[in-house]
């Protein structure tokens, strides 16, 4: 094992995208993720790489764009609101089919209320925000170490599908301090960008390349439709998610993020108290696991998904269970306190468990 | 840190460019551009540029949406457009990547200085050593003709039908004069192609401009005012003469900054 630093998930985005080669980091100040545009000014230009702070999200996205367009490695991270700001731009780079990484620290909404941690953008990243039809794919961590090693994957899968890659955090995430060991991740090989990427003049070997969001008029529509359609499909196989005794569970939580967390101590409580309690959690979110949680269903498990918003990840849920099994929510109003401050804490998941048990 | 453009000047480009998809000059051209559209010139005059000053081979270009885009498919560079003004963001990501790059943005006036001002502001502001030209036919061309920043007092859209009113809807945006303000631009010019003389002076505005670029020097912009007959509802040679008599007065002609270096 390597030297291990203390340090909080906000730095380990940023050392996890110096593992993984990053080119270029685009900024836009926005609480609670402040920390990772300060890492990068500060360490990319000592490494000869690029960080530009932007005029706002809508030039970060665009930024983007551009440095993904001429095929290097390349990210934004941004919150909430910033978010909202980027969904054209999220749309251009799936249309483009271009390879990158946003990290996304969620905060509360609906709109600009405060700063603290939520998980409320689950709908938007996973299904896609701006126009027409596409797919992100999501990746959610749930320690430092895993911040620092799922940035690595989203760009090997980002460049493996050429296709945007959003890594999903919340404020708990972005600031909890813990050991890291900075290790850069081998995946294996990638395809050639050469065959699509943007070059100058005199470095072209063959004609002309265009990259634009309206492939389709070149491509064909309903063919470059069914190719898009294809990738998702094939997506399917990075599902990953970890299991924390499930394998005779009769009571299966479903938590991403902080609540994971949460969950897992609550897990362990109510294993205490000889309650069949297991967690699964996701850790792509899009592709969701659905097929394992239709297993578990078909086993006789009953769900309880704890997430900090109104409820959104529990919809997939429900499809995943297609009526089979009863799915409960912990959300958001479950909070230790009524304000922007609480969070789901796990005895209040423990009580459920026993209500349901 | 300023450097000479790479390369010997090339002499004067006579006939086709060598910089043109020549296929898409023969062919496709008459299916994009409507009679009487300058887009098309401005197209040729950034070959002719490019090609003298001798830097092909390290260009590379970003397209805004709208009519100019066409363009795209004629010159022989790689290419790429992304969102509605969002070119200069595109393009300051290349040439931070690629600082040996000569990258070059194609916008519209309601590309560059409506939906794109932010863009735009910001390059500007950071003093992006990449050049902007941008294409200013005083409408929204692309969409059929409604009001942009750029429409002259009084001028009928399909969004100003009783004329543009400078009570309800402001004055004109004045793009190469706004550029000129910042500190980190090397170049703004305002050219257009309405008289053969004008069309020289426009060519001279393009070749600076990225002369300076070569050189390294700060951001550069060139707007170049061209005719839209259709949606000005006009024939094409009516459409110079409104030129020369309502849009030259609102937007005067000529060079607002020309340094060889920043302080």
């Amino acid at each position: 094992m390597g030297d291990r630093i203390f340090i909080e998930g906000n730095e380990a985005v940023g050392w996890g995208a110096l593992s993984a080669g990053c080119d270029c980091y685009f900024a836009y100040p926005i609480s609670p993720q402040n920390e990772i545009p300060e890492f990068f000014s500060r360490e990319m230009p000592k490494r000869g790489k690029v960080f530009v702070q932007a005029q706002s999200e809508t030039g970060t996205i665009g930024m983007l764009y551009g440095a993904a367009a001429i095929g290097v490695r390349a990210m934004t991270s941004t919150s909430s609101p910033g978010w909202g700001l980027m969904q054209e731009g999220m749309s251009n780079l799936s249309g483009a089919r271009l390879p990158c990484v946003i990290v996304l620290v969620q905060r509360v909404g609906p709109a600009v209320q405060n700063l603290q941690h939520a998980q409320m953008d689950y709908k938007s990243v996973t299904r896609g925000g701006g126009g027409g039809d596409y797919r992100n794919m999501v990746l959610a961590p749930s320690s430092v170490q895993e911040t620092h090693d799922i940035v690595q994957l989203a760009f090997y899968l980002a460049d493996k599908y050429s296709n945007p890659v959003v890594v999903l955090m919340d404020a708990l995430m972005g600031h909890i301090f813990e050991p890291l060991e900075v290790k850069t991740l081998d995946f294996g090989p990638l395809p050639s960008k050469d065959d699509w990427r943007l070059r100058l003049r005199g470095q072209r070997k063959d004609g002309k390349h265009i990259v634009s969001p309206a492939k389709g008029m070149a491509e064909g529509y309903i063919d470059y439709l069914r190719n898009l359609r294809e990738k998702y499909k094939s997506m399917e196989s990075e599902i990953r998610y970890e299991g924390y005794m499930i394998d005779d569970a009769e009571l299966v939580l479903v938590a991403y993020g902080y609540c994971a967390r949460v969950c897992e101590e609550a897990v362990n409580e109510a294993r205490a108290q000889g309650l069949k309690a297991g967690l699964l959690r996701p850790i792509t979110l899009w592709p969701f696991p659905y097929k394992d949680i239709r297993d578990k269903a078909a086993q006789g498990c009953k769900f309880l998904v704890v997430e900090d918003s109104l409820g959104q990840m529990v919809d997939d849920v429900r499809m995943g269970v297609e009526g089979k099994a009863e799915v409960s929510l912990v959300d958001i109003t479950f909070r230790h306190i009524a304000s922007e401050d609480g969070m789901i804490m796990p005895q209040r998941v423990v009580e459920e468990i026993k209500r349901l048990i | 840190m300023n450097k000479k453009a790479e390369g010997p000047k090339k002499e004067k480009v006579v006939g086709t460019p060598a910089l043109f998809v020549t296929e898409w000059w023969t062919q496709f051209l008459w299916d994009m551009y409507c009679p009487g559209c300058q887009t098309p010139l401005v197209g040729r005059l950034i070959a002719e540029a490019i090609e003298e000053l001798g830097i092909g081979d390290r260009a590379i270009m970003v397209m805004g949406n709208g009519c100019h885009a066409y363009l795209a498919g004629g010159l022989d560079f790689d290419v790429t457009s992304g969102g509605h003004g969002r070119a200069p963001d595109i393009a300051t990501a290349m040439k931070r990547v690629m600082p040996d790059g000569i990258v070059f943005t194609v916008q519209g006036d309601g590309d560059c200085v409506a939906i794109g001002a932010d863009a735009l502001i910001g390059a500007l502001s950071r003093g992006e050593k990449i050049t902007i030209i941008m294409v200013n036919n005083t409408n929204y061309g692309t969409t059929g003709g409604q009001m942009a920043p750029t429409t002259i007092v009084g001028q009928v859209t399909t969004t100003s039908p009783q004329g543009r009113n400078p009570d309800v809807e402001g004055y004109p945006t004045h793009a190469a004069e706004l550029v000129a303000t910042f500190r980190g631009v090397s170049y703004s010019a305002r050219g257009s192609l309405h008289t053969t003389a004008n069309y020289r002076r426009t060519k001279k505005y393009i070749t600076t401009a990225f002369q300076r670029q070569a050189e390294g020097v700060g951001l550069s912009f060139v707007e170049v005012i061209t005719a839209c007959p259709p949606n000005w509802h006009m024939t094409p040679i009516e459409s110079l003469a409104w030129i020369e008599e309502k849009v030259i007065p609102e937007f005067p002609l000529g060079e607002f900054k020309n340094v060889t270096h920043i302080e």
